[in-house]
């Protein structure tokens, strides 16, 4: 029977490694994705709003 | 209600603290046990005196912390490079281990006061306040959890204290970066699940859709560094009633650990959290958004996922398996590319705003300040090499690195927060002095080249001496032969660190100034003030 370090080594080295491997390239792939330009410039320019209040907060 | 409980909490520690401080079984944790009476006794006279009064919904940003944190990060900073300033003439000067304050202020102990000054005093009260800051304005959102915040940013001020006394009484781990004891670890562990919870409730009511890439890197700064604090530090105290304690770990497995989690303080501390200041804070002062919105979401998820196997870099040629300090060596080198992504990301933020560099030593800090990133980001691959590591190794080469990446990266660009957070903070038009903001810039850089170079020199110098073997085979240097050696050396560092302190003290007096005279912003208009610029 092997031991629970083998066992876990064994999962890390492979299974875990390609999930791994495989949400970064996913996240890569979905950064890349079509359409995303409009988004991301949208996400770029927050810094630019709300410098002095929270948003909907009116006095 | 609320209020009274909290008497009831703060009379309770004040009491244990007090049978703890008569009980205690050493110097520094009775000190340490002295000290919680007095914060506790202090908050319970503080909270006394506010019974009953009406309590006010506050609207708009929370900046009360971030206004004191402001401050107490450039206190810090100086506190810091001046230790470091010192220490580093004790090295080349002995005599500076004065006879009189031996077991006190020798080098050895205030080695890890110098450290876990610049690193966790000034660096992280420099990333609770900019964090704060920056979660809110991209956010829209105020800080969620009320005086939490406030909770948060003193108890971290209790843990600097905490471990600053302790270290110079001998309360220590012994594990480097993380030398505070069993009692100031727990205490640290509370503040810093508050200030995750604080962090996440305000995204959590964020208004707008997404959540920008500053915070990514600070929410993974503050998950991993839980996460690394809690498993480094896993020891059993010898008595409750004493500072000393026991490691659970042993042998490689602590070393490993060790480095596991020293190798990402140095990953997530000092890179993912100030990556989200230079996100958010080059972007702000160039007046232009981040060069690729694409390319900071892979820089973030490629360092991520690399930067937690990088540890073992840290111990080539020793008990670790060669597997092990092989995989280290490979992710420290792959490191090397997402790394220049995200510097090449800042700098081309100022693509079209080249000019800039001429006008604004605010901004020259900053790029300044990323060019050192990528600097000790080139040079840090390089060093986990194992033929390169060998010869660097416990040299001054490495003492080098980890200034121009500290001294270079994290303060220069904390500088740059500084300046640009201190006028709008308190409502300035502007900084009190360009010209003195210049000043600062050359001292800083002309003495991080100085330390840099010196230690470049001086490393690898030592380095070869080490090694030299004559024609039979004998080492042909002493150790002593090589302390000589780089005596000339550690001079030009300690002026080097002169000239940064020097700078850090001008920047001090300049935000001061600020704050007392300059004049104040232009009325903000009407509420939905258009960005102030």
């Amino acid at each position: 029977m092997m031991d629970t370090y083998s066992i876990m080594r064994a999962f890390a080295d492979s299974w875990f490694l390609i999930a791994m491997f495989a949400f970064f390239i996913g996240a890569a792939i979905f950064a890349f994705r079509p359409g995303s330009n409009k988004v991301h410039k949208d996400i770029a320019n927050i810094p630019f709003r709300h410098e002095d209040k929270p948003a909907g907060d009116r006095d | 209600m609320w209020d009274y409980l909290k008497l009831v909490i703060f009379a309770l520690i004040t009491v244990l603290a007090a049978i703890a401080a008569s009980y205690a079984r050493d110097v520094a944790y009775q000190v340490h046990a002295i000290l919680v009476v007095l914060i506790a006794a202090g908050l319970f006279v503080y909270t006394l005196r506010g019974v009953g009064s009406e309590k006010v919904v506050e609207t708009g940003y929370m900046d009360g912390p971030i206004r004191v944190g402001a401050a107490l990060t450039a206190f810090w900073g100086v506190v810091g490079f001046l230790v470091g300033t010192f220490i580093a003439f004790q090295l080349a000067f002995p005599e500076l281990n004065f006879a009189w304050a031996e077991g006190y202020l020798n080098f050895g102990r205030l080695r890890p006061l110098h450290t876990s000054a610049v690193i966790f005093a000034f660096g992280g009260t420099a990333l609770i306040t900019s964090s704060f800051y920056v979660v809110q304005r991209t956010s829209g959102a105020r800080l969620w959890g009320g005086n939490l915040a406030w909770f948060v940013f003193w108890g971290y001020q209790i843990v600097i204290l905490l471990a600053a006394t302790g270290y110079l009484l001998g309360a220590t781990h012994g594990k480097e970066y993380a030398e505070p004891e069993w009692y100031t670890d727990l205490w640290l562990t509370i503040v810093w699940v508050a200030y995750l919870v604080v962090f996440m409730g305000t995204l959590m009511k964020r208004k707008e859709p997404h959540i920008y890439v500053a915070n990514w890197f600070f929410l993974s700064f503050i998950i991993t560094v839980a996460m690394l604090h809690v498993v480094n530090n896993l020891a059993v105290p010898v008595s409750i009633f004493g500072s000393k304690s026991v490691q659970l770990f042993a042998g490689v497995q602590d070393a490993m650990t060790q480095w596991w989690y020293g190798h990402n303080a140095v990953g997530f501390f000092l890179t993912a959290g100030f990556l989200g200041m230079m996100y958010y804070f080059v972007p702000k002062q160039a007046e232009r958004p981040v060069f690729s919105y694409k390319l900071s979401i892979i820089h973030f998820w490629a360092l991520i996922f690399l930067y937690i196997w990088a540890g073992p870099h840290h111990l080539h040629y020793t008990a670790l398996p060669d597997w092990a300090s092989t995989l280290g060596m490979v992710f420290s080198i792959v490191l090397w590319m997402p790394s220049w992504g995200g510097m090449i990301n800042g700098l081309m933020t100022l693509s079209g705003a080249w000019d800039k560099l001429r006008t604004d030593p605010v901004i020259r800090m900053m790029v300044v300040s990323i060019g050192f990133y990528g600097m000790s980001t080139f040079e840090g691959p390089m060093m986990s090499i194992r033929a390169v590591n060998s010869l660097s190794h416990y040299t001054d080469w490495t003492i080098g690195h980890v200034h121009s990446g500290a001294l270079g990266w994290n303060g220069m660009i904390t500088f740059g927060m500084l300046y640009f957070l201190v006028p709008k903070l308190w409502n300035r038009a502007g900084l009190y002095s360009l010209k003195l903001v210049s000043w600062h810039f050359w001292l800083a850089t002309i003495g991080i080249v100085l330390y840099a170079a010196s230690m470049w020199v001086t490393g690898i110098m030592e380095g070869l001496m080490w090694r030299e073997v004559d024609a039979q085979g004998f080492l042909v240097n002493s150790f002593a032969d090589t302390v000589a050696a780089k005596f000339p050396m550690y001079v030009v560092r300690g002026l080097g660190g002169v000239l940064f302190l020097a700078g850090a003290v001008i920047m001090c007096y300049n935000l001061w100034m600020t704050v007392k005279r300059a004049p104040a912003a232009e009325a903000a208009g009407d509420a939905a003030a258009a960005p102030a610029e």
